[in-house]
């Protein structure tokens, strides 16, 4: 590790709530080590701005190793910022130079409402995974674990799939907003199982239904989400996530529940 | 003084679960309807138990603080979860992960709770992967296993270097389906600010619900916390920004015993602190050492790059002090080695606080892509933050506070001190004695959430009588004052030092006297220093905002008030337990290879702290533990 320092000026989305609209304010982020993370830059001018008396800038996060899927915001545009498959607790100050100006901003979407400042409501993505989203198996049923086996490439995609941390990136690159790559992350993470498949029809037709009725929008292919998923989740499970749709609505005795209406 | 009864069942070890289910009273599928039990925290044991109570048809209400119940720190667990599978055929068995994790310890679990523990390990891994968890597998389909940190058996299942992620996600999507069936009310971004008791029974809590700012009031017939650990007491920890001791130490000034809180772990490969605006240590997980060796120059103050040390000016020390375990040492005894390789002045890297840990060998040996596929995803990892590719630069590693083996004390039943209320996962003191083995935090959690709660459960709702409790009740009124006086005064204070800052202050006194070296002397210090850094706190602490509104400097103030206490109760039983155990080391207390020195005579006991009342010192009490079946024996991994 080569460390120094860098300054930079911020533009930072602050928004008062829900209601309340929201504007960029400009922060000076003097004195950076250029080896601290991102949001360790935003603690640092958290910490000042509360010695002088302001209001810090709200953000989520919590592990801050890259997992849990709660941080996020814009950075100059893109969703976790400018690096491939990190999320913004992972990006470092290395990739900024001295002087740059660093926009940051919430994600956006209708289905994503600001709550404050750089965090948003995404409860919408919960509501989707309790659409259906789940094997239903009560706890005391299974059989033996090895009872079933897995093809091991059929298990390495499900897994590939199953790296989705849930933070919505996907959504806030999407020009149309769509869950997509979210939902599809799911669905095929279950299809590829032999113990998703019994329900993999209901599960398709219902977890669509619910993302429609949040408000997200539709795939049209931009591949932006897959361009800017910290975890590199593949469109190729959007593909997967058309077919078990098709399949479903076509050739399964399932019916397809009509749209509910978001509360 | 507190009642200890551990209520463990008597007779043969092996059947002791089964007779006491069957002892334990029940409650018939329709009177479950009557019941509502509160769940707090959506880690491993807090997700899982809210599904299996639901599926069980109990009414559940379940809070976190996170903005999903799919974020909790469990997510950030990497390497496995051991069960006793042995599916590999290497002689493993029930009795010998009961052995290993007893031993692992030191010494100082009950026997009946960890042999619990192995038991239902299999059950774990069945529901698991009926649940659609993406396990790692071979070429024929069947579970893959590898070896984990103080075991000489492969017993570990994972799924990549994530499987804490995997497994919390499965607990989630269970839980999600019974939020889809109403039987689970789903409360998130609420934080438990303290335990209702009306009667001597927990029955509710108080939470700040964190977009708006309300106090909220929620009844129960059961309070089930499940809220994690405490090592962000260090400040510096692998635990997420928002773990806190809060929830527990609300419950420990309720009546609720607190237990061993000295044992805290400390672990062995996590990547070096840098700089003082560091917020956390990030974990490269235990399972790198099957692959990785730990060593460091033989000459103090070498300066040299890794590549130009040759072989023979290397020292593997964990292979020559521990040849039979090797890199795969425990994770107290690595921990402290690495500390004396600095010590003795061989650390290197900028601060000369790290040990390399190098795949050079493993990679000549079964080439970059294998590797990859093990451990791709902690490569990368470090790569992100240290800007040094692991492939070809030896990792440096320093230990760091990981996980607290101390906790709310509880039975067998997993209740505490106070009836009604029941602790799961890392937020109880159960299972894994002063040291917890890799591998073995997952099985914990979900050991408690999926298979130990849903019948223990039963015995107390089923043998208790319950008043009528509604929210206006006057404990709940007198717990709603406190909570709004606190939030209040910590705004009212408008001094000038940040929350963040006496939290650092804090972790710098407790890292350095309660670390992995104590001392009398640095203990009675420390405390008088930790005394200090609190008082401050209440004259010049600056929370700005207010209590309205989504208010993160607030909800930290409150976090950081609760360690300034509760790092007291650790500091005094580091310095009541007159041995060194696990990963408690008293540098008194020592063999002449520096390895800890137990006292089984006068020590083999559980330390447990009660709650005296403002200003006073906590009131000391033990549960003697009881070795019927295991040989206490020196731990030796030599």
């Amino acid at each position: 590790m080569s460390s120094k320092s860098i300054n930079l000026t911020l533009k930072v989305w602050r928004q008062q709530g829900p209601k309340a609209p929201g504007r960029l304010e400009t922060y000076k982020a003097e004195n950076i080590s250029t080896d601290a993370s991102f949001l360790e830059m935003l603690d640092i001018v958290n910490e000042r701005l509360t010695l002088e008396g302001k209001e810090p800038i709200a953000f989520d996060h919590d592990c801050r190793e890259g997992i849990c899927g709660m941080c996020g915001s814009v950075v100059n545009g893109r969703p976790h910022g400018p690096q491939k498959e990190t999320t913004l607790c992972q990006l470092h100050m290395r990739h900024f130079q001295d002087g740059d100006t660093v926009y940051i901003e919430p994600f956006r979407a209708r289905a994503l409402p600001v709550v404050k400042d750089l965090v948003v409501d995404r409860s919408a993505l919960d509501q989707i995974i309790a659409a259906g989203g789940f094997i239903s198996v009560n706890t005391g049923q299974a059989p033996e674990a090895n009872s079933l086996p897995v093809p091991k490439d059929k298990a390495d995609l499900a897994m590939d799939a199953a790296a989705c941390i849930g933070c919505g990136a996907c959504i806030a690159a999407c020009p149309n907003a769509a869950a997509m790559l979210f939902t599809s992350a799911k669905i095929s993470q279950l299809a590829l199982l032999p113990h998703g498949r019994p329900e993999a029809a209901k599960r398709a037709l219902a977890m669509l239904a619910q993302m429609d009725a949040a408000g997200f929008g539709n795939c049209t292919n931009h591949k932006e989400c897959e361009m800017e998923c910290p975890k590199g989740i593949s469109i190729s499970n959007i593909a997967r996530l058309n077919r078990e749709f098709l399949k479903a609505a076509l050739a399964s005795a399932e019916e397809i529940p009509a749209a509910t209406k978001k509360e | 003084m507190l009642q200890l009864d551990a209520k463990i069942p008597g007779g043969p070890l092996e059947t002791k679960w089964d007779r006491h289910r069957f002892d334990l009273k029940l409650v018939n599928p329709s009177n479950k309807r009557k019941f509502e039990i509160i769940v707090v925290g959506t880690g491993l044991a807090g997700g899982s138990a809210s599904a299996s109570l639901a599926e069980l048809g109990y009414n559940v209400k379940t809070f976190c603080i996170q903005d999903s119940p799919r974020r909790a720190h469990s997510i950030a667990a990497q390497g496995g979860i051991n069960a006793a599978k042995n599916y590999p055929n290497d002689s493993d068995s029930i009795w010998r992960l009961f052995y290993d994790t007893i031993k692992g310890g030191d010494f100082r679990a009950r026997e009946a709770n960890v042999y619990r523990l192995a038991q239902v390990s299999n059950l774990i891994i069945d529901h698991c992967v009926a649940q659609g968890i993406p396990f790692a597998r071979e070429y024929g389909g069947l579970l893959a296993n590898r070896s984990f940190g103080g075991a000489q058996v492969s017993r570990t299942f994972y799924a990549r270097g994530q499987t804490g992620q995997q497994l919390l996600l499965g607990a989630y999507s269970a839980l999600m389906r019974q939020v889809a069936r109403g039987q689970v009310k789903m409360f998130p971004r609420r934080e438990m600010l303290d335990l209702v008791v009306v009667d001597g029974q927990a029955r509710g809590i108080v939470v700040r619900n964190l977009i708006t700012g309300e106090i909220e009031r929620h009844t129960a017939h059961a309070v089930v916390l499940a809220t994690g650990g405490y090592g962000n007491v260090f400040y510096l920890s692998t635990n997420g920004m928002g773990c806190n001791v809060t929830a527990a130490y609300r419950c420990y000034k309720k009546g609720a015993g607190f237990a061993n809180p000295c044992f805290t772990q400390i672990h062995p490969t996590c990547i070096p602190v840098h700089g003082d605006y560091q917020s956390k240590l990030t974990l490269m997980s235990e399972s790198l050492r099957n692959d990785g060796r730990v060593w460091v120059p033989k000459k103090a103050g070498d300066k040299r790059r890794p590549e130009d040390i040759p072989e023979d000016e290397r020292d593997y020390y964990l292979e020559r002090i521990y040849p039979s375990f090797g890199n795969l040492a425990p994770r107290d005894i690595s921990s402290r080695a690495a500390k004396r390789m600095c010590d003795e002045g061989k650390g290197v890297g900028p601060t000369g606080r790290a040990v390399y840990l190098d795949f050079r060998d493993a990679i000549q040996r079964l080439g970059q892509a294998e590797i990859e596929a093990r451990y791709g995803n902690l490569f990368q990892m470090y790569e992100r933050i240290v800007a040094e590719d692991p492939y070809t630069t030896p990792m440096m590693i320093y230990p760091a506070s990981h996980y607290a083996m101390g906790g709310l004390w509880v039975d067998y039943n997993l209740m505490s001190t106070i009836p009604g209320l029941f602790v799961l996962g890392e937020a109880n003191f159960s299972d894994h004695g002063a040291n917890r083995l890799g591998a073995s935090a997952l099985m914990q959690g979900l050991a408690d959430g999926y298979f130990v709660i849903p019948n223990t459960i039963n015995g107390y709702l089923a043998g208790t009588k319950f008043a009528e409790v509604t929210e206006s009740h006057e404990a709940f009124k007198e717990s709603e004052a406190e909570v709004v006086a606190k939030v209040k005064k910590l705004l009212s204070i408008k001094g000038k030092r940040t929350v963040q800052d006496f939290h650092r202050d804090l972790g710098h006194v407790m890292w350095e006297y309660c670390g992995m070296g104590r001392t009398d002397e640095g203990l009675t210090k420390a405390r008088k220093l930790v005394a200090d850094v609190k008082a401050e706190f209440w004259e010049n602490v600056t929370v700005p905002g207010s209590h309205t509104d989504l208010n993160q400097s607030l909800e930290n103030a409150g976090r950081v008030a609760d360690f300034l206490e509760f790092a007291d109760i650790l500091l005094l039983d580091a310095l009541a337990r007159r041995e060194s155990c696990g990963c408690h080391f008293n540098e008194a207390f020592q063999t002449e290879d520096h390895e800890a020195l137990r006292d089984d005579v006068n020590m083999a006991h559980v330390a447990v702290w009660e709650y005296a009342g403002e200003g006073k010192e906590p009131i000391f009490n033990k549960e003697p533990l009881n070795f019927e079946f295991v040989k206490l024996a020196t731990r030796s991994y030599k």
